[in-house]
């Protein structure tokens, strides 16, 4: 069977009928694409086809050449070694995007998006992330505009996405409180009935970058008398409303990253509500697919990964390079051989959801195991490093450039298997919709 | 087999013990590390009245002798309340250097202030190029008329950030040298680094750094080399003991959240799977404390194979054991233990630390392989 054109024809999940077998017998993933230049397998599964049509690499070109000439220079230098980037820098990436409207690869024309089909989408982030371009906030793009796409009103969509699409309003999330963590349905910040509008106090916690953003979603307790999912709304505030303040937190990284949100008697109009009053848990529950294939990390491995090899280059043990050294060769394989199986595994989901299949519980895969090899590849940039792993925030030449602001990152990347749902509570999920085991105690 | 300690020994666990919760709490570290200051002088000095800096030197050289089994109760203790000062770079790695290879004028000169606590030393023998290698120093000491010249480079040198000496290795004409020079001497530039466990160390600079010939410890060549080795094995061990004093924190830390974190309305510990967990964190402590005491026990072994092969086995242990423990008592602890507010995270970058000095993983594996019996 030929594949659509514009299809990547691989499938994964519990209702997919699986792999198809019929059709071509050469398997051919990205045939000029740098980092899987030897994935050329031999013919003995007939059927599957990993190719990308000559119109997807047609597509795959031309982003190429926009990011060789949109990419300030400013900002390849950093992404080179991949540097942190400052939120200015993410901005000015934003709005570059924005003008070449490749800003959300995923919104739909309708609402000013790219309108590409599911495997130019795949390739364009593929492609940003290997070019180790800022990673855009996802709190607007990938979740609060397709929730308001879906369940918002047209007075919504129109005061609110062609921000979000642009970057002019800056968005983060309230979900997490001090005391609802994984358990999120218990959160208590609370919103009472004030006729147009709702009064809303309490705390939020955790809050990345609250301290930059124009807008939060929240989930906010409307009804304390039902079953808890059932009480919750989900409610969009202005940041600068008075009232609502963000303190900044340091991570174990020592980066201002996330905040405490607080909330004293703050007015938000019931137009803000998204879905219907008492039903934010379903609103909630819709974006959470979304989330868990942006956890997969491939892209931002894939990058972490060359960054490896370039540093065991430059290291020395027994007076020869790391990467001629079997043991550490050995290290590096074996990292890349799980981030292939992550990568094939990620495009199998998203062959899934090209059939015709949301993100579902299968999503939780790829947070699982991308989430474990990132933290797993900053744990060998650290070994791989040796007295250099003890660097924090130092001077320029105290370590080679490439080693610079690693330490840090690793600390944070600890983060990666606690937020957007734990990697217990993701195994919780498979083992509970995919597997179908009894729920314990 | 006796794995009790003494009477005496168990004596000074208590002082230990007691010297952290009432003069070294961990908020003691935090306040220092704001102040990015390596660690307190008064209490360093303070350790240097409670006998502490001469446990392990031989009476000859004004110290206690008593051995490594007492250095390992003090690091471990200093290791619980994450004690910032550089017990095991001074005492062990420098100071037991001078004490083996120094004549009674240098540890008259340079250990015994370090032992009453009004100096300290760092040993600078790292080097990039030679990673974990300490035997051929890339650093080159030459003869200067009747003293030398000095000039390599060293990388983060522990306690260096503010030690008053360091101890240098340097390849001489007849082999590897060690030499004493001030932080301050001439051509000696001392660069501070911040490290991740926020205890800073010094990148040493030699440029033509001149001493006098009575800076130089005992004679080049051989014997020079398997001093410093055994210093840095007996650092190694010391790095078990403290990495044991981090892990049991840790794993102490992890279980009483487990207790009083709820969600879902019970206690976290009440999941299963996180018993378990806890388990496993339980486990890989114990193992790290019976390596630890193997460590302790051979650091003085007569054969360097013997002691080789204990040291190598405990250190690749405090590598796998404390990755694990420290991953996953940030990881049970939720998002809390992504705050640099919270203790934890402290732990886990002390670890991480030990883990980088004195020979990663691999390094030890490979030695542990190269040794007898494969
Ligand atoms: C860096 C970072 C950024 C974040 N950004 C945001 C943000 O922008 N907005 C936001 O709303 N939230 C954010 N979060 C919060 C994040 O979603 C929560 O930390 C996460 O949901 C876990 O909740 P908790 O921290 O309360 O941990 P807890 O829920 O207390 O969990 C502690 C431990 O118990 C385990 N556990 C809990 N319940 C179970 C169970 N039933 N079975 C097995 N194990 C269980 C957990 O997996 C974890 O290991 C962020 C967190 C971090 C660390």
């Amino acid at each position: 069977m030929r594949a659509p054109r514009g299809e990547l024809r691989v499938g994964l999940g519990h209702k997919d009928p699986g792999i198809r077998a019929q059709g071509r017998s050469s398997i051919n993933i990205f045939p000029d694409d740098r980092s899987v230049d030897n994935a050329r397998l031999s013919g003995r599964m007939p059927g599957m086809d990993l190719s990308f049509s000559a119109e997807d690499e047609t597509f795959r070109r031309e982003v190429r050449t926009f990011l060789s000439e949109a990419l300030p220079d400013g900002l390849r230098a950093k992404a080179e070694i991949d540097a942190p980037f400052a939120m200015e820098d993410v901005m000015q990436w934003h709005r570059i995007l924005f003008s070449r409207k490749w800003a959300a690869p995923g919104w739909p024309a309708e609402f000013g998006g790219p309108g590409l089909s599911p495997t130019q989408r795949f390739i364009l982030t593929e492609e940003l992330e290997l070019a180790g371009t800022p990673q855009l906030s996802p709190f607007g793009l990938v979740m609060v505009g397709p929730a308001i796409m879906q369940f918002g009103t047209p007075q919504q969509q129109q005061r609110f996405l062609p921000k979000i699409l642009s970057g002019e309003e800056v968005w983060c999330q309230g979900y997490s409180e001090p005391g609802a963590g994984s358990d999120l349905a218990s959160l208590q910040c609370k919103a009472e009935d004030d006729g147009d509008s709702f009064i809303v106090n309490g705390q939020k916690t955790w809050t990345t970058y609250a301290q930059y953003a124009d807008w939060i979603f929240c989930l906010v307790r409307t009804n304390g008398k039902v079953k808890k999912q059932a009480g919750i709304t989900f409610l969009l505030i202005d940041m600068k409303s008075p009232g609502v303040e963000a303190r900044p937190m340091l991570t174990i990284g020592e980066q201002p990253a996330f905040c405490d949100t607080f909330f004293d008697n703050v007015r938000v109009p019931k137009e803000n509500v998204v879905g219907k009053i008492d039903a934010g848990w379903t609103v909630a529950k819709a974006l959470l697919g979304h989330e868990r294939t942006l956890l997969a990390m491939v892209g931002l491995s894939q990058r972490l990964l060359r960054r490896i090899k370039r540093i065991a280059a430059e290291t020395t043990v027994g007076g020869k390079s790391m990467l001629e050294h079997g043991a550490w060769r050995g290290k590096i394989a074996r990292l890349e051989i799980e981030l292939e199986a992550l990568k094939m595994t990620n495009y199998r989901v998203l062959a899934g959801a090209q059939l015709g299949h949301a993100p579902g519980p299968e999503s939780s895969i790829l947070k699982l195991r991308g989430t474990e090899i990132n933290q797993r590849m900053y744990e060998l940039a650290m070994e791989i490093m040796g007295h250099d792993a003890l660097s924090w925030y130092a001077a320029d030449g105290v370590v080679p450039a490439a080693e610079q602001g690693i330490a840090p990152q690793f600390c944070y990347a600890r983060a990666n298997t606690i937020f957007g749902g734990s990697n217990e509570i993701q195994k919780n999920i498979i083992a509970k919709w995919i597997l179908g085991l009894p729920s314990g105690k | 087999m006796d794995f009790e300690l003494s009477p005496e020994q168990k004596m000074l666990a208590q002082t230990v013990a007691s010297f952290a919760k009432q003069r070294s709490p961990v908020e003691r570290f935090r306040k220092l590390r704001e102040q990015q200051q390596p660690w307190d002088p008064q209490v360093w000095a303070h350790m240097g009245e409670l006998g502490w800096l001469s446990v392990p030197f031989s009476e000859d050289a004004g110290g206690f002798g008593a051995g490594m089994v007492e250095v390992a109760i003090i690091v471990e203790g200093l290791g619980r309340a994450l004690a910032p000062e550089p017990y095991l770079a001074s005492v062990v790695l420098a100071g037991m250097t001078l004490a083996a290879a120094g004549s009674q004028d240098q540890h008259e000169r340079w250990l015994t202030p370090m032992m009453e606590g009004e100096t300290a030393l760092s040993l600078a023998y790292a080097e990039r190029a030679t990673r974990y290698d300490h035997g051929e120093p890339g650093t080159v000491a030459a003869r200067d008329g009747s003293g030398w010249r000095i000039s390599g480079e060293k990388v983060f040198a522990l306690g260096g950030a503010q030690a008053q000496h360091f101890v240098v290795s340097a390849q001489t004409p007849d082999g590897l040298g060690l030499f004493v020079l001030d932080a301050e001497g001439p051509g000696v530039d001392r660069r501070v680094v911040r490290t991740i466990d926020g205890q800073g160390a010094a990148q040493l600079v030699l440029d033509g750094a001149t001493v006098g010939d009575e800076h130089r410890l005992g004679e080049p060549g051989p014997s020079a080399r398997s001093v410093l080795g055994h210093a840095i094995d007996r650092g190694a061990a010391a790095a078990c003991s403290e990495g044991l004093g981090v892990a049991q924190t840790m794993l102490d830390m992890t279980v009483a959240h487990l207790k009083e974190r709820e969600q879902f309305g019970v206690p976290i510990g009440a999941f299963q799977v996180l018993q378990h967990r806890a388990v496993d964190m339980f486990v890989e402590v114990q193992l790290l404390r019976s390596m630890s005491v193997l460590a302790t026990v051979q650091s003085e072994h007569d054969d360097p194979q013997v002691r080789q092969r204990a040291i190598s086995a405990a250190k690749a242990t405090l590598a796998s054991s404390g990755r694990f423990v420290s991953h996953e008592a940030i990881q049970l602890h939720g998002g809390i233990g992504i705050t640099d507010e919270h203790d934890i995270g402290l732990y886990f970058k002390r670890m991480l630390s030990l883990n980088a000095v004195l020979g990663d993983e691999q390094h030890h594996v490979e030695r542990f392989a190269a040794g007898a019996g494969f």
